[in-house]
């Protein structure tokens, strides 16, 4: 296994950049999920980690060796495309061992090679089934032994679990963590789904629009996003923005939001008078009668566990997580509490977020 | 709007029973969800409302009316179907007032105008009534395809997953606006959908069917808080209800014929392992931002629980397990009451 490295990694097609100045390290044995949206350029950057596409710019390095311009074949990375398309002819022996059979090397080999990723997988006693017997675990799990029985140095998968439906989806999310665990592959994710890359990855790297917005685990992510896109795309519901107009004062601890005064953690840059957004996450909003914010309950979803209220404030729709035990009606008019020690700030023109005490300087990309 | 009734309703295709026995009552007004997986029945029973499909056994009565042996023209129902079908060489306008243009209904155009005009201000696409159909985004057809069928009154809204092949944010979006036009119209849905979480959110009372059979119909709270098997505890709740051999809990005081205990994922509480009690080890930890999902091992088997986002939590670590609320459920996965106490 191997540590990949991306440095300054650029590619374009004609004028349009797909991915622009990149870099990250994927540690040895770790889980690196590149999260964004379709278009963003997850796909194109695995891609070149591939070889299945030059980089116009920059270098790739597998293990500290430079493969930027190496073949694809030569680079003994495993791609994984679609965890669930096995030869549907062949048993799950002769599906595991067809890329050693396709190099050429001899039966008795492959054999062996073949019960020891089985064993890995825990799959043995299934090597002479039929592929259309096996349930959805066990065919991710042979599909990913066809993968691993070349050895290969990483794996690299492109939304492997896309055509799953929400449900079964995260329950292969578990069982593909698992899986790593056991055999610490240093793999690397591309999903278009939140829930699968906070789920599953050591660290994410959202993307947008050829940029990699910001790189962290999931918990930084959530909880100090560098800008509203990250914000917007973690999370659900996703968190709200609240949009205001305010100068801003190092040491101040708290804005005016239209007409209520919102505390926030000390802020610690000066902005002069401008657009800004105030970023509230769902579970950090409560009711309380002396809350500054009011809002009329526009519906209430119930969701066993708890409930997502939407509301309507004099700075736009907000949804708040409650437990479902809180009796809400629709059309009232509540008051609205923040938990001023999670709230985020962003310029809203920029889009990135605004340093303050519990947000600290972020290094974007 | 009406009351609609299905009386023990059956269908079968060869040998496929697909719906078996159903009866369900849908009260004016309401919005019932039928979920269950695909090739539950869930489609079969809608179109046996709207008289796609002839029920073998069984009727269909509208507002009292025995209507199983009519034609779909007369029933006075409108389908929204999974893929928005529109009329591509027509506007949206010209789209939305289709139905009201029927012959056999003969309504004049400036009434037709009122209808279209509101329906699309209600959808918020009134901006868009001079549009192509085609040149809109797939969530704007949908609406489209919705607002067709609410553009009349019919006497009930029968839609087959109608937000399934939209993105998780719109989806979103539009589970919250499709509720706020049914109360606001007051108008009576029959709904079907695989989703959990559309059914639990816009339904007045969910219909959990399997194999054609309807295993339990109540209020989303009801259903989620009191279902009546094992299998209707496991479709509803997000991560699923954990289910634990009763042999492997001797400590809960079961009743007698208990043999699956449900625990919901919020009533498993875990606590710093102190020599005694349930002793569970962390296998895993899933941070999803707002609160972990918490994966256990107990005595061979996998329990999932949710804990606070920065609770510290170490794969391999001993915690205590706590069930609250369990469920029981006997051999056959029938639910069987708690004991008093």
């Amino acid at each position: 296994m191997a540590q990949i490295r991306v440095e300054n990694l650029h590619k374009s097609f004609d004028q349009f950049a797909a991915v622009h100045d990149s870099n990250f390290t994927v540690e040895n044995g770790s889980f690196f999920a590149l999260l964004g949206p379709s278009g963003c350029g997850k796909t194109t950057t695995l891609r070149m980690i591939a070889g299945l596409e030059l980089p116009t710019d920059g270098r790739i390095l597998l293990d500290g060796e430079d493969v930027t311009f190496r073949r694809a074949a030569a680079r003994d990375i495993a791609f994984v495309f679609q965890l669930f398309a096995l030869y549907p002819h062949m048993n799950v022996e002769q599906n595991i061992g067809f890329p050693l059979k396709c190099q050429g090397m001899p039966r008795r080999e492959i054999r062996e090679r073949v019960r020891e990723t089985a064993r890995l997988l825990r799959i043995e006693e299934l090597l002479s089934s039929k592929t259309s017997k096996l349930s959805g675990g066990d065919r991710q799990r042979v599909a990913l032994g066809r993968a691993m029985v070349r050895r290969p140095k990483a794996f690299l998968m492109d939304e492997p679990l896309g055509a799953l439906d929400a449900e079964f989806r995260q329950l292969m999310c578990g069982e593909l963590r698992d899986l790593h665990d056991r055999i610490a592959a240093t793999t690397i994710y591309v999903t278009h789904d939140q829930i699968e890359a906070m789920s599953m990855a050591d660290r994410i790297a959202v993307m947008n629009a050829g940029r990699i917005e910001q790189i962290g685990t999931p918990q930084e992510i959530y909880d100090r996003p560098a800008s509203m896109f990250v914000a917007d795309f973690i999370g659900s519901p996703p968190m709200n923005f609240l949009r205001f107009e305010a100068a801003l004062e190092p040491g101040s601890r708290a804005v005016q939001v239209g007409s209520a005064s919102v505390a926030v953690p000390e802020i610690r840059e000066a902005r002069p008078a401008g657009p800004l957004v105030l970023g509230v996450r769902p579970e950090h909003i409560r009711f309380s009668d002396v809350g500054a914010v009011r809002g009329r309950v526009f519906g209430a979803e119930y969701l066993g566990t708890t409930q997502i209220v939407t509301l309507e404030t004099e700075p736009g729709r907000v949804k708040a997580r409650f437990p479902s035990s809180l009796r809400v009606e629709v059309g009232e008019i509540v008051g609205l509490a923040f938990r001023s020690d999670r709230l985020a700030l962003f310029d809203a023109q920029t889009g990135s977020a605004i340093e303050t005490e519990s947000q600290g300087s972020l290094g974007h990309g | 709007m009406a009351n609609v009734a299905l009386r023990h309703v059956s269908k079968r295709f060869g040998r496929v029973e697909a719906v078996r026995d159903l009866t369900l009552a849908i009260n004016n007004g309401e919005f019932v969800v039928l979920l269950g997986p695909s090739g539950a029945g869930k489609t079969t029973t809608l179109r046996t409302v709207s008289g796609l499909e002839r029920p073998d056994a069984g009727a269909i009565l509208i507002d009292g009316r025995d209507v199983t042996q009519e034609a779909p023209g007369t029933r006075d129902i409108a389908f929204v179907f999974q893929q928005y079908s529109l009329y591509p060489h027509l506007s949206v306008y010209d789209n939305l007032a289709f139905p009201l243009r029927s012959p056999a209904r003969r309504i004049p155009e400036p009434i037709i105008r009122k209808r279209v005009e509101e329906t699309a201000e209600l959808l918020h696409i009134t901006s868009k009534l001079g549009n192509r159909a085609t040149r809109l985004s797939g969530g704007e057809m949908q609406r489209v395809a919705i607002g067709r069928a609410l553009v009349r009154d019919p006497a009930i809204h029968l839609m087959d997953e109608p937000l399934s092949s939209l993105d998780a944010k719109l989806r979103a979006e539009l589970r919250l606006e499709l509720k706020r036009i049914q109360v606001e119209l007051g108008a009576t849905i029959l709904y079907v959908t695989h989703d959990q979480v559309e059914a639990m959110t816009m339904a007045s009372r969910i219909g959990v069917i399997k194999d054609g059979e309807l295993l339990q119909l109540g209020t989303p709270r009801e259903i989620y808080e009191n279902p009546n098997s094992r299998y209707v505890a496991g479709r509803l709740g997000s991560p699923q209800i954990n289910f634990l051999p009763a042999s492997l809990v001797p400590e809960i005081a079961a009743p007698a014929g208990t043999e699956t205990v449900g625990i919901r994922t919020e009533h498993l509480r875990i606590a710093a392992a102190n020599g005694g009690g349930i002793v569970g080890r962390v296998h895993r930890v899933e941070h999803l931002g707002d609160q972990n999902h918490v994966y256990l091992e107990y005595r061979g088997e996998t329990l999932v629980t949710l804990a606070d986002a920065h609770q510290p939590l170490q794969a391999g670590q001993d915690v205590e397990l706590k069930l609250v609320q369990p469920l029981y459920f006997d051999a056959a996965g029938r639910r069987i009451a708690a004991a008093l106490h």
